[in-house]
């Protein structure tokens, strides 16, 4: 992303009367440090997609590749969402089952039209992720047992509409909502389309306006963003609220695409998420991240599922062994990483 | 002069109400529930229920109790019902050897898992919340490789074990006991406890003052771990049956509530046993009694999100000192 | 010329603790261009009054008047917007934000889309900052600053925010002498721009450099206000500790007795060429028993990083340090604490205290191994050493079980004290053992520091207060940018010595010592 570029730590030697006067060797593992952190995950991809299209014949073709980008799709929007929490030092354990109730309510609600079957999963996840914003920023809980509660309460909810589970709904052949949801436009399906769409949106707005200032300000040092004029429970409830509608409307986007509100989807997406936002660079402690990185984040941890599902041999289990492991290499880099930059 | 001995009781009292429901309003909880339940329920005050409602609570106390430790230190341990769900698979695939050797295969899983967790956070520093995440993910992954379906057990050792009693107490119960006084006694009698303690409380200080932060963190993580394995072995031999692909699900949220609603404050310093095990029981009784009056799955996973951030917003004046 | 307007009025403002009066009747006036020295002792009500002033606590009483209507702010946003500034002694910024993002926050240029306009706030900023004597890229993280950079850029954005007062509190605490310098200039760049400043600070010789009016505060009372320069440096001294001229006079500034008993044994603690990357450059320091080794140096200049790397807290590159003869282990605190060193940390809220536990549970932290047998504890043995060391440091508490966290800062230094003193230790590191602690706790941790000595121990002593060091010490080994340039004994043990040694082969005078001479 170009709007990232500009915040590239630059480190001129020059004349500072009050610079501590760091020696360039420092300087400049501080900037191969910044650099790891902000581009590894774009780097790994990348060798892991030239290996596995030299692998295997399948890899690489439009199909396959069309196809990850679809199922990429409803987990980018996710982790969006969950970017931006986390750079606030929150975390969003609720976007699993919202996702799962998006779908279900997106699929019952298409019956009365295209229009409720998109609003009525905003307007409930957006909810629930406002109650979270305030029990996060007013009543100062910790995040993650508040969405711990969401994620169950929402799960909860998600029974209550379909008979216990039991009820699935399907959404009409032909509508608009199976349109946006199944169609292709220029080769690649509508939610790879919508999902490039809001990425571009949410780093505009987290580079470019005051409300991602204050995010990263909230992130970076809480007190001193209050002190900052920054509205700090003001930001804290959005980015909640913001978390809540992305993962609503990725359910009903992965609803549509579908055909059926499926129930039991949505089960560790949460998982997924936090691990493709922390994959692509965004610092768990806070104040530091990029929305480009999470959007390859999420392109890492598909290529991979596709690269194991490729293999055929191996169980599906595998991808969880695999995602956990893949989680604690990235989390123990950073940490590494961040503490040659001090960060933490 | 009366106006301003007005202003300053009026909130000292609430504070007095508030610490007096932060000590003692899980034990009323408790109570209020068992009340109202003799009187809305039928048959609620037998010998049967009671010993139904304690063994079906006794896993919650266990993997709690190992929470309740962790939380202590400042952390969480969201890897405990993955690790549950290795302890079945690995409880089945060992059986054949004896139960004995099975125990140990799964104490040995156990302790690499919490190994893991303890080397992520103490020695690496990753947050707690992300390192068990990696083998909530993980754990349960590798249960489902090594056995991918429900298998059902058949050893009159791991039967005994699950339904056995002695003098009409299950054994299930006595173990969560036993172990619930252990580590009562743990925080409270040793050197290995006060520590704990210091390092939840501010880790550079315990760092600074010589204390072994690391290997007590490292310790913590292995014992939850083990708890988990040994709730997880119990669930098992009382199913007759191994079931990685649910057991243990969303364990980690259960023995967080029960610890939180016990009075043991997420920000770490402090660990309340007896309020964990009451915890516990109080989230069973709740659900019991949404069962018992046929409400749906729905509402009592709804009801337990409700208790949840209550006990949260409840405890929450106690993090901040 | 007309006299300046009167920006800020306080009358009567009273605030009640529980079981405190904080602030008893207090009046204060600014003027538009006045630098206003406030001053006390720790808990004479200096931030009490602070804290009212800028919204972070109502008044019981009283009514403060800004800008000639009665204000009564409830939060330090609305104070800030009202045009109360304050900079803290710690940086309030965002470390991992850029230089311009921090300075701009809130307030940031849009171009005509509404989103910002990165390349006019860069600018912007630099020019902005280059007014506070800072050229760096401002794209940098803030964190990335020096401190003192930092202490700037924090500034620059009070100043920006159209403030009437700018409330500094302790602002010099962590800046080096040159940036002293440039806060100063800026400070008098200030008052002729017609904005008042209320400077709060424990160093005399700045009061004296930059204010031109003080108020003097002791146990929540005004006890005294008016012009600076009338008030010579002693006075303002008595009337802070409340305590007659001559006496202090008779008792100078500090409490120590003097010279030890420095034996000619063998050191205890020798520490040899310790290097830490960019930190230390081949340190060497040995202590000998009985005898008070001061570290002397500016701010950066290693001596809280030399005792770090001595106690096994800092881990080293190079260097070894034996204790009693016995190499040590580098790079852990448990091996030094067990060979017999303690350090008593510089930031004792979060690196020293466990504020949530007992007072009774932090003194015996570190030596609960030996109290316990096969890991139980033994309450009776940890009673006995706890009574102890109560009694003999006169340690201030409710009970034994009361929080740690709740103490003064004087006694929650000697709950610090008497978790080594329980270790029976060899040597002990202090690093700015009397920092923020009031006069008494002072005088007492002082005498404790020599009876320690005269006891056989031996001590490092590390203090920005120069007439606590040079008192304290019988040597100093002078530090500068990580590296030993000196080391002063005997009676070459002087302020004057000292301010020579720091600043080398350039001779400069030092103008703290001369005007010490000068007023007494």
């Amino acid at each position: 992303m170009t709007v990232t570029k500009t915040e590239a730590p630059v480190t001129t030697a020059s004349n500072q009367p009050h610079g501590e006067g760091e020696p360039a060797g420092s300087a400049r593992s501080e900037r191969l440090s910044a650099l790891i952190q902000q581009h590894g995950a774009l780097a790994v991809l990348v060798i892991v997609s030239l290996v596995a299209s030299f692998s295997f014949d399948s890899f690489a073709t439009g199909d396959n590749v069309s196809n990850m980008a679809t199922s990429s799709a409803f987990l980018a929007i996710v982790a969006l969402g969950m970017t931006f929490v986390i750079i606030t030092g929150g975390i969003d354990l609720s976007v699993g089952s919202l996702f799962a109730l998006g779908g279900v309510l997106a699929a019952w609600g298409s019956r009365y039209g295209t229009l409720v079957a998109l609003l009525l999963p905003l307007a409930v996840c957006g909810l629930i992720g406002v109650v979270n914003g305030l029990l996060v920023a007013r009543s100062r809980l910790a995040p993650f047992i508040v969405t711990l509660a969401a994620m169950l309460g929402a799960r909860g909810l998600l029974l209550a509409v379909t008979d216990e589970g039991a009820e699935t709904f399907l959404i009409g052949k032909g509508s608009l909502l199976a349109e946006l949801g199944q169609g292709t436009t220029l080769g690649l399906g509508n939610p790879v389309w919508i999902t490039l769409a809001l990425f571009v949106a949410g780093a505009v707005v987290l580079r470019r306006t005051r409300f991602g200032q204050h995010v990263y300000a909230v992130g970076g040092n809480e007190d001193a963003a209050a002190l900052m004029g920054a509205p700090v429970a003001r930001t804290k409830i959005l980015v909640y609220t913001l978390s809540g509608l992305l993962a609503g409307l990725a359910g009903a986007l992965n609803a549509a695409w579908l055909a059926s509100g499926v129930t039991i989807l949505g089960n560790g997406m949460e998982l997924e998420a936090i691990s493709a936002v922390v994959i692509g660079g965004t610092l768990l402690t806070g104040g530091l991240g990029y929305v480009s990185g999470s959007l390859v984040g999420v392109l890492l941890l598909k290529v991979i599922q596709n690269v194991i599902n490729q293999i055929g041999s191996l169980d599906s289990s595998y991808q969880q062994v695999v995602s956990g492991a893949f989680l604690a290499v990235v989390v123990i880099a950073q940490t590494w990483l961040g503490r040659r930059r001090q960060l933490m | 002069m009366a106006e301003a001995t007005t202003l300053r009781t009026a909130p000292l009292d609430r504070a007095r109400v508030l610490q007096w429901l932060q000590t003692y309003g899980v034990y009323a909880g408790v109570a209020a529930l068992l009340v109202v339940n003799v009187v809305i329920t039928p048959n609620f005050l037998t010998a049967e229920n009671f010993r139904t409602q304690a063994v079906q609570v006794a896993p919650v106390i266990i993997v709690a109790l190992g929470m309740a430790l962790v939380i202590g230190t400042e952390g969480v341990d969201l890897s405990v019902g993955a690790v549950m769900a290795l302890a079945a698979s690995v409880t089945a695939l060992y059986l054949g050897y004896g139960l004995l050797p099975a125990l140990l295969a799964v104490a040995l899983f156990a302790a690499a898992v919490g190994l893991a967790n303890g080397a992520l956070v103490a020695l690496v520093g990753v947050q707690p919340i992300v390192a068990t995440l990696a083998l909530m993910v993980g754990g349960r992954g590798i249960a489902l490789v090594l056995l991918p379906q429900l298998e059902d057990l058949r050893n009159p050792a791991l039967a005994s074990l699950g339904s056995g009693d002695v003098l009409g107490v299950p054994y299930l119960i006595l173990i969560a006991a036993v172990l619930a006084l252990l580590v009562a006694f743990t925080v409270r009698r040793t050197t290995f406890g006060r520590q704990l303690l210091a390092i939840g409380d501010s880790r550079p200080a315990a760092q600074l003052a010589g204390l072994p932060v690391r290997r007590v963190l490292i310790i913590v993580y292995v014992v939850c771990a083990l708890l988990a394995a040994v709730a997880g072995v119990l669930a098992t031999a009382r199913l007759q049956a191994s079931d990685p692909t649910s057991l243990g699900n969303l364990m980690e949220l259960s023995a967080i509530t029960a610890v939180v609603v016990g009075g043991t404050p997420l920000t770490g310093g402090r660990v309340n046993i007896a309020g964990t095990v009451a915890g516990a029981v109080l989230i069973q009784l709740l659900t019991a009694t949404l069962i018992k009056h046929d409400l749906p799955p729905s509402w009592t996973q709804i009801a337990q999100a409700v208790v949840i951030v209550a006990a949260v917003y409840a405890a929450r004046g106690r993090g901040r000192r | 010329m007309a006299p300046p307007a009167e920006v800020l009025a306080v009358r009567g403002l009273s605030k009640t603790f529980p079981g405190v009066r904080a602030l008893d009747d207090v009046d204060l006036t600014l003027h538009a261009g006045e630098v206003h020295a406030l001053i006390g002792e720790n808990g004479a009500g200096k931030s009490t009054l602070i804290k009212l002033l800028t919204g972070v606590y109502r008044p019981d009483a009283g009514e403060i008047t800004f800008q000639g209507a009665e204000v009564s702010f409830a939060t330090p946003l609305e104070a800030q917007k009202a045009g109360i500034s304050t900079i803290y002694q710690e940086v309030n910024l965002i470390p991992l934000l850029s230089v311009a993002r921090n300075l701009f926050l809130g307030r940031e240029p849009r171009n005509r889309f509404g989103v910002l306009d990165i390349a006019r706030m860069n600018s912007e900023a630099e020019e902005v900052l280059r007014g506070y004597g800072v050229r760096v890229d401002v794209r940098r993280p803030l964190r990335t600053l020096g401190v003192g950079a930092q202490q700037m850029v924090a500034l620059a954005r009070a100043v920006a925010t159209d403030a009437r007062i700018v409330i500094m509190d302790e602002p010099t605490s962590s800046l080096e002498p040159r940036e002293v310098e440039t806060l100063f200039s800026v400070i008098r760049g200030l008052r002729d721009a017609g904005i008042a400043v209320v400077y709060v600070s424990h160093r005399l010789d700045e009061l004296y450099a930059v204010c031109s009016t003080v108020t003097v505060l002791r146990d929540g009372r005004r006890v005294h206000h008016g012009s600076l320069a009338e008030l010579g440096r002693l006075d303002l001294v008595s009337t802070m500790l409340g305590r007659d001229l001559g006496e202090v006079r008779a008792e100078g500034l500090t409490k120590f007795s003097g010279d030890h008993q420095a034996t000619d044994s063998e050191p205890v603690l020798e520490a040899h060429e310790l290097t830490v990357p960019h930190r230390l450059h081949g340190v060497s320091v040995s202590i000998r028993p009985g005898e008070v080794v001061g570290l002397g140096g500016l701010l950066g200049s290693g001596r809280t990083e030399t005792a770090k790397a001595i106690s096994g807290a800092l881990p080293v590159r190079s260097g070894r340090v034996t204790v009693a003869g016995v190499p040590l282990r580098g790079g852990s605190a448990a091996a030094a604490i067990r060979a017999g060193v303690s350090l008593l940390p510089e930031d004792r809220k979060s690196e020293g205290i466990v504020p949530g536990l007992s007072v009774r549970e932090n003194i015996a932290l570190a030596v609960l191994p030996r109290l316990s047998r096969f890991g139980l504890v033994s309450e009776a043995r940890v009673d006995s050493v706890v009574d102890t060391f109560v009694t003999r440091l006169r340690i201030k508490a409710s009970s034994p079980h009361q929080k740690v966290g709740e103490l003064s800062g004087g006694n929650q230094q000697k709950v610090l004290l008497a978790r080594w003193l329980a270790m029976n230790p060899k040597v002990l590191l202090l690093d700015e053992p009397t920092r923020g602690i009031d006069v008494g706790a002072k005088a007492e941790v002082q005498k404790l520091v020599d009876e320690l000595a005269a006891d056989g121990l031996g001590v490092l002593l590390i203090s920005s207060d120069l007439e606590e060091l040079i008192e304290g010490s019988d040597r100093v080994v002078v530090l500068k940018d990580g590296a030993v340039v000196g080391e002063l004994t005997g009676d070459d043990v002087t302020e004057d010595k000292l301010m020579r040694t720091i600043a080398g082969d350039t001779a400069a005078t030092a103008p703290a010592a001369e005007e010490v001479a000068g007023d007494g």
